[in-house]
């Protein structure tokens, strides 16, 4: 019955920590809007800032991904 | 690592998918079933030596004949070679092009890990933590030696912006250390996570294109899924690549 409710509880957890990717979407989404709205203001200085965009994207889905990983050990490791 | 596969679990209590989507990234032996050792061939090795022979291919074998009116093969060498060339020009500067060898390795690497790992029943060596930790690691103590190689103790102004006012630098210090030594774990996970979270994703919907009704849905959401995996493949890649310039910058030039 104790095992039960753990294991419950592990799933239980494991779906909230999909709301972590909301938080990603949010961050990815207002980097590239913003890169955007940027670009199309100023066209020719669109190109060199393409980097910075990735790496805005990059740190932003990291944390994302982080709250899959927290997911996935509630799945299979705890 | 024993033969039970979590689907074969979910079998013998009757419930469950028939195959489970976590069960492609599990690390068996090329021949036989025994236990896996070090030196073991599994099939990581197999598809890590697939990965080397196709950048051999593409980048020894295809320019080989170093023709003025490039070929197909010679032109996406070239293509591969420039790209990362002048991203690494235009992130770490003149002087980071000395590191150029080791990043386009690594660039080369991942890509061709993960666009082979998107062939069916393959298997996707950049998905596992102690494959992408390992190239971060590498990464990170690299740049840590070089810094203090190239600068000594002054390196350690990396933590101490002079830009900031006084009373705040001590706090930003702190930070900035923390979010230095998380570099390796966030550099390593994000290639690892988001391979295995799309490979996931697709043998999720091809699970529910086994149920009539919803099959062909299923089957057009598998083709976008591709799509996008094709391109977050790359992407990924990138983002590793430019991650190290990134950090190779810091360690060139610690003063900002």
């Amino acid at each position: 019955m104790e095992e039960a409710i753990v294991t419950g509880l592990a799933y239980a957890g494991a779906g909230l920590a999909c709301t972590g990717m909301g938080g990603a979407a949010v961050g990815v989404g207002h980097v590239v809007g913003n890169y955007l709205s940027g670009a199309l203001r100023n066209p020719s200085a669109a190109a060199g800032q393409t980097a910075t965009m990735f790496i805005g994207i990059a740190f932003a889905e990291a944390l994302g991904i982080f709250s899959f990983l927290v997911a996935l050990l509630l799945m299979f490791a705890v | 690592m024993g033969k039970t596969t979590v689907a074969s679990e979910a079998q013998a209590e009757g419930t469950g998918l028939v195959f489970h989507p976590m069960d492609q990234f599990i690390v068996k032996p090329l021949f036989g079933d025994g236990p896996v050792h070090w030196y073991t061939p599994t099939n990581v090795t197999l598809w890590m030596f697939l990965a080397i022979v196709a950048i051999t291919l593409l980048l020894v074998v295809g320019p080989r004949g170093r023709a003025v009116v490039p070929s197909r093969s010679q032109s996406v060498a070239e293509l591969a070679y420039g790209f990362i060339y002048r991203m690494v020009e235009d992130v770490a500067g003149k002087d980071g092009l000395k590191f150029f060898p080791y990043i386009m390795t690594l660039f080369m690497f991942i890509v061709c890990s993960n666009f082979l790992g998107l062939l069916p029943m393959s298997f996707t060596t950049t998905s596992h933590i102690a494959v992408t930790g390992i190239m971060a690691a590498a990464v990170f103590l690299g740049v840590t030696v070089l810094g203090f190689v190239l600068h000594g103790f002054s390196f350690l102004k990396l933590f101490w912006i002079s830009a900031a006012p006084l009373p705040l630098r001590p706090i930003l210090a702190v930070i900035e250390i923390i979010s230095y030594f998380v570099r390796p774990v966030s550099h390593s996970i994000r290639l690892a996570g988001n391979m295995m979270a799309g490979h996931a994703v697709i043998k999720v919907f091809a699970a529910f294109a086994a149920i009539a009704v919803i099959s062909p849905l299923s089957i057009l959401a598998i083709t976008a899924i591709y799509a996008l995996e094709t391109l977050v493949s790359f992407i990924q890649a990138y983002v590793f690549a430019i991650l190290t310039c990134v950090y190779l910058k810091d360690a060139l030039h610690p003063h900002h």
